[in-house]
C-alpha cells in the first residue's frame, strides 16, 4: 500500500497530497486561456465564458456550463452586454455581473430566469471588479464602480443594495480587496497600495495588520478563508503575511521571493487543520505556503483555476481535475511509513488475515494489549470516509469490519453510516454525475441539500434511489423528488396538457404527501392554466387548491373546493373575494348554488351586514325569514310608530309566507302595544313593552279590573290562566274582599286548592278556611293539611279511604300530641288495605 | 393536578401534556414579560389545560380581560391576545391596540387564535389597520379538552345551534381536526360507526384529511378499536330529561362549568373551624372542582340520587372505623403507620363532609312537590301518557309564570315523544308562551321547531312507541340501588343515544335496521387501513375500547350510563367520551333562544 503515500508531500509536521478527481471531459482548443471562470464550491458547476476566436466587434463570446467533471450541461452564445464577474449562488444558480451593473440570474441549464440591478448610479460609473460572496444570509454581490465606490447586495433573494462610504484617496479599483463576514456585519476589505482599509456600512477605518514586514510598497493580493477566520496578504515584495481576519493575530510570514502578482490566492484548510497553508498560483508555478514557513511547489503545465472548499482547494485545468489538501490525521496515521497507530496495526493485521497468515493473529494481539482495538476500528472508519478512491475506502472497511468481530460493545451506529455516506458519495462522485464532494463537506451540506442539487441537476432517478436507500420520510424524500420532477415535466411545451397529466398522476399516484397544487402553481407560472386546473383535481388538501383557484380566476371552482374541505373559515376567504370580485346579482346566485356558503354568508351578514342579509332573503323569496328580520329589527327601534311599521312589515310577510300563526301573534302584540300605549296616556301606568300576562298583572294589581276584563276578552285569554292570574295578583296586594267576590263570581276553572294555597302562601289562614269546604273531594287532603288541620285532613282522608293520602297525613303528624289522631289513621289504614 | 387523567383506561394526560407543550412554546416565542388579554370565554377550558403557575413560569406577569376601549397600564414587553376567531372580537382587540399606539408605548403584541386562526379575521384585522401591529399571529390548536379520565370536550357553546340551526359547520370541522390530533397522539382508530348528518360529515372529513396526511402517519399501535360518532339530534329526548344521578342533579340544579359548581354557601359555613365561628357566614358562593381525582366523588357521582344516602353513609362509617383505628395502635410502629394514613383519612372526611351537604342540598329540591309534579310529567310523556293532548300540569305552570325555560323543556318532551305535537296543541301552547312571557319569543319557538324540538306533526304516524319499545327505552322495574340496566340514570328512562351504543357493541346495529331508518340521519361504518404491523392482537378476555362522540352535546346521565356499560362484568366494551359540549336541558335550551334586546320604548 506504499503508493499511497506516493503523492504526499511534507509540510512542517503535517503533509499534503494532490488527488485527481476527473479527468476532464470538455475538450477546450484553448485550454482555459482567455477563459472567464467561475465554479462553485461543494464539488459544484463550473461555468466559462469564452472569448470569440477572431476578434470582430460582431462575434460574440460563448457562455458554456460544465460539471465538475467537464460534461456539458449548457452551451450558448453571450447575446447581453460585457460580463465583469461570473459566480454561483448557494443554490446552484449562475450569476453574470455586466459592466453597467446589471445582474443576470440563470439555471444551471442556461435558462434565464430574472435580473436585477446594482442600482443606477453604476450604469454611468461603470462596474469596474465585482465579486459574489456566501454568508449565512446567502448569497450577496459586491460591486466597485468606476467611481471607486462600493455597493454591496448581501442577499439576492431580498435584494437591499447598500452603498458604502467613500474611501479617501481611492483612484479607479483598489490594488486588491475582499469581502468579509463578521459579527454577523458584511465588510470590505480593501488594500490601496500599502493602506489597508476596513469598509462598513458607516465608515472607512484605516486598519494595519500586525508585523506586516516593512519592505512592501503595496499589497497586491489577499485572500479571505471558507470560514472568514483567516487572512492572508501578499505584497510587492514577495512576503505572505498570515493571520486573522480581525487584524489581531499574525500566524505567520513567508518569504516566496516571487514578486509578481499571482493569479490566483486561497486559503487551503480543513477541521482541525494542523498545517493550514496558502495556496498560491502563477502561471506555471503553484506555491503552498504553510504557516510554518515551508513551502511546497508545484510546476503547472496547463491554465488552472483554483477553488476553495471547506477542506482543501480544488485545482481545475483543461485536462485534470485535482483536489489538494492536508492529509487528514486519521489517514496520516494509518497509512504514514512504519506508523504504530493502532488502526495502521489493524489495517496490517486485516492483511495478513486475508494471506491467511497467522500473523494477524500477532498483530490483534498487540492491538488488544495496549487496548487500542475499539480506537483502530474508529480511525479505519474514519480515514474510510477520508479517501477518493473506493478500492481504498473498501480496505479500510474491511478492517474495522473485521476489528469489530473482537469487540462486543462496540456500537455499530458509525460504521454502518459511514457505509451508507461512502456509497452515497461515490455514486455523486461518479464521472457522470460529476459531484466530488468529500465527507466532510457533504456532512456540512446535509442530504437534504444534496437531493436539492440533484434534482436541480435533474438526476431524479439517482435522488431517488438515494432517498430509497437512505429511508428517507417519503414526505422529505421521494415525493419531494416527484414534486419537483412533476415541476419540470409540466414546462414541457411541446407536451400536450392531456398527456403531461397523465404521466404525473400515473408517477405521483402512488407516493404520499405530494403536494400537486405546488405543482399546478407552476404550471399556472408557465401559463398553462388549464394544466394547472387538471393538476389541481390530484391535490387532496382542498385547502391548498383554493388559493391557487382563486388566482387563477376560477373562483366558482374555488368555492366548491373550500366547501368539500369542511373548513368553514376558507369558505369565507372565498366568499369574501367573490363578494369584491362580483356584482351583487351574480354573487347572490352563486352562493344560492351553495347552500354551505349561503348559510355562512347568512350568518356573517347576521352579525356584520344586516341590510345584506335582507337583501337573501328577499332574493330567495323566503318571506318566513323576512318576517323574523322584521321582528328582531323592530325590537331596535326605540320608537313606537317605528316598531309599529316594522312590526307591520313583519306581518305581512308572514302573510305571504303563509305563515298564520305568526301573523296573527305579531297583530296581537300590535294591538297589545297600542293598548298600553293608550293606558299609559290615559293612566300614566308603564305597561309599554310588558307580557300581555304581565301586562293583566299590573292591571289587577291597580284595580283596573275593567280594563283587565277587556284585554282579557280582547286576546281571549285562557279562563284557566285569567283566573290564576287574577287570583294572584290580588293575593299579592292581600285584598281578600274582593278576592271573595272573585271565588264567588262563578265557578272557578282551576278549582278551589290554589285559593287556599294563596291564602297560605300569604300567611292568611284565616281567608284560607273560607276556600276548604269548596275544593273538590280529591283535593280536600291537601287543602286541610295546607292550612294545617290535622283533623280535618284526617278526616278527609279517611273518609275517602285512600291508604295514600292516610298515609300523606300520618307522615305529618306527630308521636307525642297526636296520639289519638295516629291510632285512628293506623286503624283506618288497616281496613283500607285489607280492601 | 392532573394525575387522575392517566387513570384510565386511555391515558389522557398525554392529550394534555401535548397541549401544554404547546403554549409553552408559543410563549416562549414572545420573549421577556408578557401580559395576557383573555378572550373571557376561553379562562374556563384554559384552566384545566394550565395553572397560573406556568404561565408565571413564562414570564406572565399580568392577566387581563379583553374589553373595548384603552388596555389597562402594565409595565410589559409583550401583550398576548388570547382570542376564539370571532370577528366582533377583533374589533376590540383593533380598538386596544390602536389606543396603545397613540401612548407611544413600546410594547409588542401578539394574538393566538384558539382553536385555529382565520383568514377573515386576519382580514379584519387588517381593515383595521391594525395587522402589521403584531409579532406573532398565531394558532393554538386546542380542540378537544381532557375533562377527566374517560372525558374529552370541546366546550364549544354554540355546537348544537351552529350544526342543527345555522348550518354552520365550523365546530365539525374542529372536531374532525380534533380527531386527527387524537389520532396522532393514540393512534389510527381502525373503525369508525356513526349516525346522523353531522356524523356522516365528520367521518368524512376525518377521511379526507388522512388522505391528506398521508405521508406523515405516526405509528403508533391504536387505543382506540372504534369511534361512534352520534349526532345529537337523533336523540333530542334524553338532554329535555331531568338527570337523576348525583353529578347530574348538581348540574341541573347548580350547573357544572369546566369542572367546577358553584355552592350556595350556608350548608359549608359549619365546616369553618370552631374558632372562626363567631365570623359572619360566608356570603361567596363555594367553588368545588368536580372529578374522579376526588375517590369519593368518583364512586357516587354516577350513581342514582337515590342511591347517593346509602353510599354515603356507608362511607361514614367506613372513615369513622378507620379513625378508631387509633386506639388499637399500640406499638410506636402502629401509631406511626395511622399517623401516615391521617391526611388521606383526613381528606376523605372533609370529602364526605362536603359531599353530605351537598346531597342534602339537592335532596331538599328533590324532595319537593314541585320537583315530584314535573318528574311525574316527564315520566308521563316518555311512557307515551296523554302526549297528543294538552298537559294541565303545564298550562298551570304557564299561568304561574314558572320559569320560561322550564316551560320550554316539558313542551319539547312532549312534542318529541309524540312526533310532533297536533296542530291545535301545537298552537294553544305558542300562544300561551307568547302571552305570558312575550311575543319576542316568536324567534325562539322558530328555533326550536327548526331543530325539530318543538314542532307540529306532519305525519299521522308517531314512531316514538316503536322506537320506545325495540330499544326498551323504558323499563318498569328500573333498580336504583344496585342497577342492572342504564335506565337507572332516569329512574326509568333508558337514554336512547346510550342505547344505540349498546346495541352497536352487542349484538350490532344490523338488529334494529328498522328504527335506526326512523331516526334522522344516515348510519354508516368506515373502515380506516392501519400501517402494517400495527394491528393489534386482542388478548382473550380484554375490553375493546371504544370512543363515542356525541355531536352537539352530552350530559353527565347519559356518561354515567356509558361508564355503567364500560364497568359490566361482561360488558366486553370500555367507553371514552368526548363531545362538542357538555350540556343538560336548561343550557342546551338557553343556547337555541333568541332574545332581541328590546329597546325601551
Amino acid at each position: 500500500m506504499a503508493f499511497i503515500t506516493a503523492n504526499w508531500n511534507p509540510l512542517g509536521d503535517a503533509f499534503y497530497r494532490k488527488i485527481e478527481l476527473y479527468d476532464m471531459g470538455w475538450s477546450l482548443r484553448d485550454g482555459l486561456k482567455d477563459c472567464m471562470v467561475a465554479a462553485a464550491p461543494y464539488g459544484g458547476p463550473i461555468a466559462l465564458l469564452r472569448q470569440s476566436q477572431r476578434p470582430s466587434p460582431s462575434a460574440r463570446p460563448q457562455l458554456e456550463i460544465y460539471s465538475s467533471s467537464g460534461v456539458s450541461m449548457a452551451s450558448f452564445p453571450w447575446k447581453s452586454g460585457p460580463v465583469r464577474q461570473l459566480g454561483w449562488t448557494v443554490c446552484d444558480d449562475l450569476l453574470a455581473i455586466q459592466e453597467d451593473g446589471t445582474v443576470l440570474i440563470y439555471d444551471l441549464f442556461g435558462t434565464f430566469k430574472r435580473h436585477f440591478s446594482m442600482g443606477n448610479e453604476v450604469v454611468q460609473n461603470q462596474v469596474l471588479e465585482a465579486k459574489v460572496f456566501h454568508s449565512p444570509y446567502g448569497t450577496g454581490v459586491a460591486i466597485v464602480t468606476g467611481a471607486s465606490r462600493f455597493t454591496l447586495a448581501m442577499n439576492i433573494d431580498d435584494l437591499k443594495l447598500r452603498r458604502l462610504p467613500e474611501v479617501p484617496g481611492l483612484q479607479g479599483a483598489p490594488s486588491c480587496w475582499a469581502v468579509l463576514t463578521q459579527d454577523r456585519q458584511t465588510k470590505v476589505l480593501l488594500a490601496n497600495g500599502a493602506d489597508l482599509y476596513i469598509l462598513d456600512n458607516t465608515s472607512c477605518t484605516p486598519v494595519t495588520p500586525p508585523g506586516l514586514s516593512p519592505q512592501a510598497c503595496s499589497i497586491i493580493n489577499m485572500a479571505v478563508s471558507f470560514s472568514y477566520k483567516y487572512l492572508a496578504l501578499f505584497t510587492d515584495s514577495g512576503h505572505l503575511w498570515m493571520g486573522s481576519t480581525n487584524l489581531k493575530d499574525k500566524l505567520s510570514e513567508v518569504e516566496t521571493k516571487v514578486r509578481s502578482a499571482p493569479k490566483q490566492m486561497v486559503w487551503s484548510r480543513r477541521p482541525k487543520s494542523q498545517q493550514p497553508s496558502v495556496v498560491l498560483m502563477w502561471d506555471r508555478l503553484l506555491l503552498v505556503a504553510g504557516v510554518c514557513k515551508e513551502t511546497i511547489q508545484y510546476t503547472l503545465d496547463e491554465e488552472c483555476v483554483c477553488v476553495a472548499e471547506l477542506d482543501g482547494v480544488r485545482i481545475v485545468g483543461a485536462s485534470r481535475h485535482e483536489m489538494l489538501q492536508e492529509v487528514p490525521s486519521a489517514c496520516e496515521d494509518i497509512f504514514k511509513i512504519a506508523s504504530m497507530a493502532p488502526g495502521a496495526l489493524l489495517l496490517e493485521a486485516h492483511k495478513e488475515y486475508e494471506k491467511c497468515s497467522q500473523k494477524a493473529d500477532e498483530y490483534l494481539r498487540e492491538i488488544k494489549e495496549q487496548s487500542v482495538l475499539g480506537e483502530a476500528v474508529k480511525q479505519c472508519v474514519e480515514a474510510a470516509g477520508y479517501e477518493h478512491e473506493p478500492e481504498t475506502q473498501k480496505t479500510l472497511l474491511r478492517a474495522a469490519s473485521f476489528g469489530k468481530c473482537f469487540l462486543s460493545n462496540f456500537p455499530p451506529e458509525p460504521f454502518v453510516s459511514m457505509c451508507r455516506d461512502l456509497r452515497v458519495l461515490n455514486s455523486v462522485r461518479d464521472y457522470s454525475v460529476g459531484i466530488p464532494l468529500t465527507h466532510t463537506q457533504y456532512k456540512q451540506m446535509t442530504v437534504q441539500v444534496l437531493i436539492d442539487r440533484l434534482v436541480y441537476r435533474k438526476l431524479y432517478p439517482l435522488a431517488i434511489e438515494i432517498c430509497r436507500y437512505l429511508k428517507t420520510p417519503e414526505y422529505q424524500g421521494v415525493s419531494r423528488v416527484l414534486k419537483h420532477w412533476a415541476c419540470c415535466k409540466v414546462q414541457q411545451k411541446e407536451e400536450p396538457d392531456e398527456s403531461i397529466a397523465r404521466a404525473v398522476s400515473v408517477k405521483l399516484g402512488e407516493a404520499a404527501g405530494i403536494s400537486y397544487s405546488e405543482i399546478a402553481a407552476r404550471a399556472y407560472e408557465c401559463g398553462r392554466t388549464e394544466l394547472a386546473i387538471k393538476l389541481l383535481e390530484f391535490e387532496p388538501r382542498s385547502g391548498e387548491q383554493v388559493p391557487l383557484l382563486l388566482k387563477m380566476k376560477r373562483s366558482q371552482l374555488g368555492l366548491s373546493k373550500a366547501i368539500e374541505s369542511g373548513d368553514t373559515d376558507l369558505v369565507y376567504t372565498v366568499v369574501t373575494y367573490l363578494k369584491n370580485e362580483m356584482n351583487r346579482g351574480d354573487f347572490f346566485m352563486t352562493l344560492r348554488n351553495q347552500p354551505v356558503a349561503l348559510s355562512l354568508y347568512r350568518q356573517f351578514c347576521k352579525h356584520q351586514e344586516q341590510e345584506t342579509l335582507k337583501d337573501l332573503f328577499n332574493q330567495d323569496d323566503d318571506h318566513h325569514e323576512l318576517g323574523n328580520f322584521y321582528v328582531r329589527a323592530s325590537y331596535k327601534e326605540s320608537k313606537l310608530e317605528a316598531r309599529l311599521s316594522l312590526l307591520q312589515s313583519a306581518v305581512d310577510e308572514y302573510n305571504k309566507a303563509k305563515n298564520e300563526f305568526a301573523a296573527k301573534a305579531t297583530e296581537e302584540e300590535m294591538k297589545l302595544l297600542r293598548f298600553q300605549r293608550r293606558l299609559d296616556e290615559e293612566k300614566g301606568e308603564a305597561l309599554l313593552g310588558l307580557s300581555l300576562h304581565d301586562t293583566l298583572h299590573a292591571l289587577l294589581s291597580a284595580n283596573y279590573h275593567k280594563q283587565a276584563e277587556q284585554l282579557y276578552r280582547d286576546f281571549r285569554v285562557p279562563d284557566k290562566r285569567y283566573w290564576w292570574l287574577k287570583l294572584t295578583a290580588l293575593a299579592e296586594k292581600e285584598d281578600w274582599d274582593e278576592l271573595e267576590k272573585f271565588a264567588k263570581s262563578k265557578k272557578s276553572p282551576i278549582g278551589y286548592l290554589p285559593f287556599v294555597e294563596v291564602c297560605v302562601k300569604r300567611h292568611n289562614k284565616y281567608e284560607a278556611k273560607k276556600y276548604v269546604s269548596k275544593v273538590t273531594p280529591e283535593q280536600k287532603v291537601k287543602a286541610h293539611l295546607a292550612i294545617g288541620d290535622l283533623e280535618g285532613a284526617a278526616e278527609a282522608a279517611i273518609e275517602r279511604r285512600s291508604e295514600g293520602e292516610i298515609s300523606t297525613v300520618l307522615a305529618r303528624c306527630s308521636p307525642t300530641t297526636d296520639r289519638a289522631l295516629l291510632e285512628r289513621l293506623n286503624r283506618a289504614r288497616s281496613t283500607a288495605a285489607k280492601k | 393536578m392532573s394525575a387522575h387523567l392517566s387513570y384510565g383506561r386511555v391515558n389522557l394526560n398525554i392529550l394534555r401534556e401535548a397541549a401544554r407543550k404547546d403554549l409553552r412554546e408559543f410563549l416562549d416565542k414572545c420573549a421577556g414579560s408578557k401580559a395576557i388579554v383573555w378572550d373571557e370565554y376561553l379562562t374556563g377550558p384554559f384552566g384545566l389545560i394550565a395553572q397560573y403557575s406556568l404561565l408565571k413560569e413564562h414570564e406572565v406577569e399580568k392577566m387581563f380581560t379583553l374589553k373595548g376601549g384603552r388596555l389597562p397600564t402594565a409595565d410589559v414587553k409583550n401583550i398576548i391576545f388570547f382570542v376564539r376567531p370571532k370577528l366582533e372580537l377583533m374589533d376590540i382587540i383593533a380598538e386596544n391596540v390602536i389606543s396603545a399606539d397613540k401612548m407611544h408605548s413600546p410594547r409588542d403584541f401578539h394574538i393566538l387564535f384558539v382553536p385555529r386562526r382565520s383568514m377573515l379575521c386576519e382580514q379584519r384585522l387588517k381593515e383595521q389597520g391594525v395587522l402589521g401591529s403584531f409579532i406573532n399571529i398565531d394558532e393554538y390548536i386546542l380542540d378537544l379538552i381532557p375533562y377527566d379520565s374517560d372525558l374529552l370536550s370541546m366546550e364549544s357553546e354554540g355546537a348544537f345551534r351552529e350544526c342543527y340551526l345555522e348550518s354552520d359547520q365550523t365546530s365539525l370541522y374542529h372536531t374532525a381536526k380534533g380527531l386527527m390530533t387524537l389520532q396522532a397522539l393514540y393512534g389510527t382508530i381502525p373503525q369508525i360507526f356513526g349516525k346522523g348528518e353531522c356524523a356522516r360529515h365528520v367521518a368524512n372529513m376525518m377521511l379526507r384529511m388522512k388522505r391528506e396526511f398521508a405521508g406523515s402517519q405516526t405509528q403508533i399501535l391504536p387505543v382506540f378499536d372504534s369511534l361512534l360518532l352520534l349526532d345529537r339530534n337523533i336523540d333530542l329526548l334524553t338532554p329535555l330529561a331531568t338527570q337523576l344521578t348525583y353529578e347530574g342533579l348538581i348540574d341541573e340544579v347548580y350547573g357544572i362549568t369546566n369542572g367546577y359548581v358553584k355552592l350556595p354557601p350556608e350548608k359549608f359555613a359549619a365546616q369553618k373551624k370552631q374558632g372562626e365561628a363567631g365570623k359572619d357566614l360566608p356570603t361567596e358562593p363555594k367553588k368545588m372542582q368536580l372529578n374522579s381525582a376526588e375517590e369519593l366523588y368518583a364512586e357516587i357521582r354516577d350513581k342514582n340520587f337515590n342511591g347517593v344516602g346509602a353510599a354515603l353513609s356507608k362511607k361514614a362509617k367506613i372513615i369513622s372505623a378507620a379513625f378508631e383505628e387509633r386506639h388499637n395502635a399500640k406499638t410506636v410502629g402502629e401509631i406511626k403507620q395511622f399517623v401516615s394514613q391521617l391526611p388521606h383519612m383526613q381528606a376523605a372526611r372533609s370529602s364526605l363532609a362536603n359531599h353530605t351537604s351537598i346531597a342534602e342540598l339537592i335532596k331538599d329540591i328533590t324532595t319537593s312537590e314541585a320537583f315530584f309534579d314535573n318528574l311525574t310529567v316527564e315520566q308521563e310523556f316518555m311512557t307515551g301518557v296523554d302526549t297528543d293532548k294538552v298537559n294541565a300540569y303545564i298550562e298551570d305552570c304557564i299561568a304561574q309564570r314558572d320559569p320560561l325555560i322550564k316551560i320550554l323543556r316539558l313542551v319539547s318532551m312532549q312534542s318529541v315523544c309524540n312526533n310532533g305535537l297536533k296542530q291545535k296543541v301545537f298552537d294553544y301552547y305558542r300562544r300561551e308562551i307568547l302571552q305570558t312571557y312575550g311575543y319576542e319569543h316568536m324567534l325562539t319557538l322558530n328555533n326550536l321547531e327548526k331543530t325539530g324540538l318543538l314542532k307540529p306533526q306532519t305525519s299521522t304516524r308517531n314512531n316514538y312507541p316503536t322506537i320506545r319499545k325495540t330499544l326498551k327505552l323504558w323499563m318498569e322495574d328500573a333498580n336504583e340501588q344496585n342497577p342492572n340496566d342504564i335506565s337507572y340514570v332516569y329512574s326509568g328512562y333508558a337514554p336512547l343515544s346510550i342505547r344505540l351504543a349498546q346495541v352497536l357493541a352487542r349484538p350490532g346495529w344490523r338488529s334494529i335496521e328498522e328504527v335506526l331508518k326512523m331516526l334522522p340521519g344516515p348510519h354508516f361504518e368506515e373502515r380506516q387501513q392501519l400501517p402494517a404491523g400495527l394491528h393489534k392482537k386482542r388478548q382473550q378476555g380484554e375490553n375493546r375500547t371504544t370512543l363515542v362522540f356525541f355531536l352537539g352535546g352530552v350530559t353527565y346521565a347519559e356518561i354515567a350510563a356509558l361508564r355503567f356499560l364500560s364497568q359490566m362484568e361482561d360488558g366486553g366494551t370500555e367507553y371514552i367520551i368526548a363531545t362538542t359540549k357538555l350540556i343538560n336541558g336548561t343550557s342546551w335550551i338557553k343556547s337555541l333562544m333568541d332574545r332581541p334586546e328590546a329597546q325601551t320604548l
